[in-house]
């Protein structure tokens, strides 16, 4: 069982943010996993999507069930191996799992509170700064690779295009160049779910020792409904009812053909998937920050690497150097395959090397975190061929 | 593709150091051998999710796609050499694939089994569908959409207004100039627009 450590790192100097502004000092929680080789060319950085942390792979001494949240992908003997690679997860700025984010002092004020709705704006730019500063302090110049899925194949792309000398690889899964209006769409329902509920308080909740749990819970059931698919809903939940054992007044017709009664209830749960989508509102509220929320959606719908260059990605990617491998699910419609094949058609353009598969997975957006075998061997093939190149 | 010895007839046909697109490139030996060999490089497009994976441990560059849908993902006369090996027999529009070749390479190289080829006029004649170790299927459980000759994609070919720069036989890894489509297993057109 490979064990887990939590470590965090400080930062006295200021990080300049793409929008101006600055954080005057911060930490940054990371993990690492494996050994750095003696040449130092096995590093491998994982980066995060919405509600994950550094905490990748392994679990902490103890407990057993903490499971990082790539688990299935990397670890001893797994596609992303730890006994040939040194993974490092870095739990980015604004998040509310160690690194500074909203809930943590704010260094600008005199009398000690919390930064709330003070936190500036990060970015993915932003992001991919700090972790190399990171990078730079553990000494470690250049990556093997970098990898990561949804927004974290977006650092992965920005790592290409920020440091396109200190990456070899660059694995790009379930992911875009930007975000569509539609998506864009759904975080903004999710950010006012949590901007209108009366417990949020313009973002200093913390001092008033509350949450805005009811709008995190409509934010996660969004957002949850955009991860699968319409089949895998249908397969799971279909129309099956809640409740059987709440039958009272079922007819005697409907007791023969045993078909279960509906309750006839407007508020009440009645159907199988809102009680699952209530039941991840509710488990997501109970641990995630709803500033944390706004700013990493936020930074989903600032990235665009094309923006720069008169919307055309080919010319953003014209500085890449590192070579990259895609992987789209074709049964996501939130980071649709067609997304993927934008950032393919680009790397095309500019003669880079790449490789792209489109797996044919019914499980929508999440498939990036299950273990489909033809995902999971494509993966391992491409991480075998990168060990080889940097002798591991 | 499975042959060896077609494998190394075609490899000769591309110059070193060409940028090579291979339209169903398999399992991504072909492109393999002219990296290895011709200093070529290059990507293979491919549908099969076993076959894109072959390419990945071979270190060929693949790009899954479904050829059906054409090559919009690549530009006009971004390649020097655009493979279509076996690959004609299985596409609805072989013709539209056949442009599309030319547009995006310099050079199109396309190469399919001939059904004119002897031994399978012998077999027609004598009333029954050839199988062969070129045509290894039986009539009913063939994954080629169709058969063609030698002399047909010729006139495909002029039909599509390309231009034929060569176009030959290979029978056991041999060039064969004469009667091809008599005498050769497999035709080969080099086409350009």
């Amino acid at each position: 069982m490979l064990i887990a450590t939590s470590q965090s790192m400080h930062f006295a100097e200021p990080l300049v943010l793409t929008s101006g502004a600055s954080i005057r000092a911060y930490d940054l929680c990371f993990e690492t996993y494996g050994a750095l080789n003696a040449d130092r060319s096995n590093a491998v950085l994982v980066c995060h999507a919405l509600n994950a942390s550094h905490h990748v792979a392994g679990v902490y001494e103890g407990q057993t069930k903490s499971e990082g949240w790539w688990h299935s992908m990397i670890g001893p003997g797994k596609p992303l191996d730890t006994d040939r690679f040194f993974v490092i997860g870095i739990n980015n700025l604004g998040s509310c799992f160690g690194s500074t984010g909203p809930m943590h002092a704010n260094p600008e004020r005199a009398d000690g509170q919390v930064y709330g709705a003070d936190f500036p704006v990060v970015t993915v730019e932003d992001w991919v700064k700090s972790q190399a500063l990171l990078l730079d302090r553990l000494g470690i110049q250049s990556l093997a690779a970098v990898m990561g899925g949804s927004l974290g194949g977006m650092q992965a792309l920005g790592w290409a295009l920020q440091y396109p000398s200190r990456l070899r690889h660059a694995v790009v899964i379930a992911s875009a160049p930007n975000l569509t209006a539609e998506n864009i769409a759904f975080n903004e329902v999710a950010r006012r779910a949590i901007v209108t509920d009366p417990d949020f308080h313009g973002g200093n909740f913390y001092q008033q020792g509350v949450v805005p749990k009811r709008g995190l819970r409509i934010a996660r059931m969004i957002g949850h409904i955009t991860y699968l698919s319409d089949d895998v809903m249908n397969e799971k939940f279909g129309r099956q009812l809640r409740n059987a054992a709440t039958n009272r007044g079922v007819s005697a017709a409907q007791a023969a053909a045993s078909v279960q009664a509906y309750q006839y209830t407007t508020q009440e749960v009645e159907f199988q998937i809102e009680s699952y989508l209530r039941y991840q509102g509710d488990k997501f509220a109970d641990y995630f920050d709803a500033n944390t929320y706004l700013l990493i959606t936020r930074a989903l719908d600032y990235f665009d690497p094309a923006r720069q260059h008169g919307g055309s990605l080919s010319k953003a990617l014209a500085g890449t150097k590192a070579k990259f491998l895609l992987v789209s699910f074709a049964t996501d419609w939130r980071f649709a395959p067609a997304r993927s094949r934008e950032i393919v058609k680009a790397l095309l353009d500019n003669q880079r090397e790449v490789t792209y598969a489109e797996i044919d997975a019914p499980h929508g957006h999440d498939a990036f975190l299950l273990d489909d075998a033809r995902y999971h061997g494509l993966v391992r093939a491409y991480f075998n061929t990168i060990a080889t190149e940097v002798g591991v | 593709m499975s042959d060896e010895s077609l494998q190394d007839a075609l490899a000769q046909l591309v110059p070193p150091g060409a940028r090579v697109l291979d339209l169903g490139c398999g399992d991504g030996a072909m492109l393999a051998h002219l990296q290895a060999t011709r200093g070529c490089s290059g990507y293979g497009v491919e549908i099969d999710d076993a076959n894109v994976l072959a390419c990945v441990k071979r270190g060929v560059n693949v790009i899954q796609l479904n050829l059906e849908e054409g090559l919009a993902l690549f530009d006009d006369a971004s390649f020097d050499v655009v493979l279509q090996i076996d690959t004609l027999q299985h596409l609805r529009n072989a013709e539209v694939m056949l442009r599309e070749t030319v547009r995006v390479g310099r050079i199109g190289i396309v190469a399919f089994p001939n059904f004119a080829h002897w031994p399978n006029r012998l077999s027609v004649l004598r009333g029954r569908m050839p199988v062969t170790k070129r045509l290894p299927y039986q009539w009913y459980d063939t994954p080629n959409i169709r058969v063609g000759t030698h002399a047909d994609l010729g006139e495909l070919a002029q039909r599509a207004g390309l231009q034929v720069l060569d176009s030959f036989g290979v029978q056991d890894g041999l060039t064969v100039r004469f009667l091809p489509n008599w005498r050769a297993g497999t035709s080969v057109y080099q086409l350009a627009r």
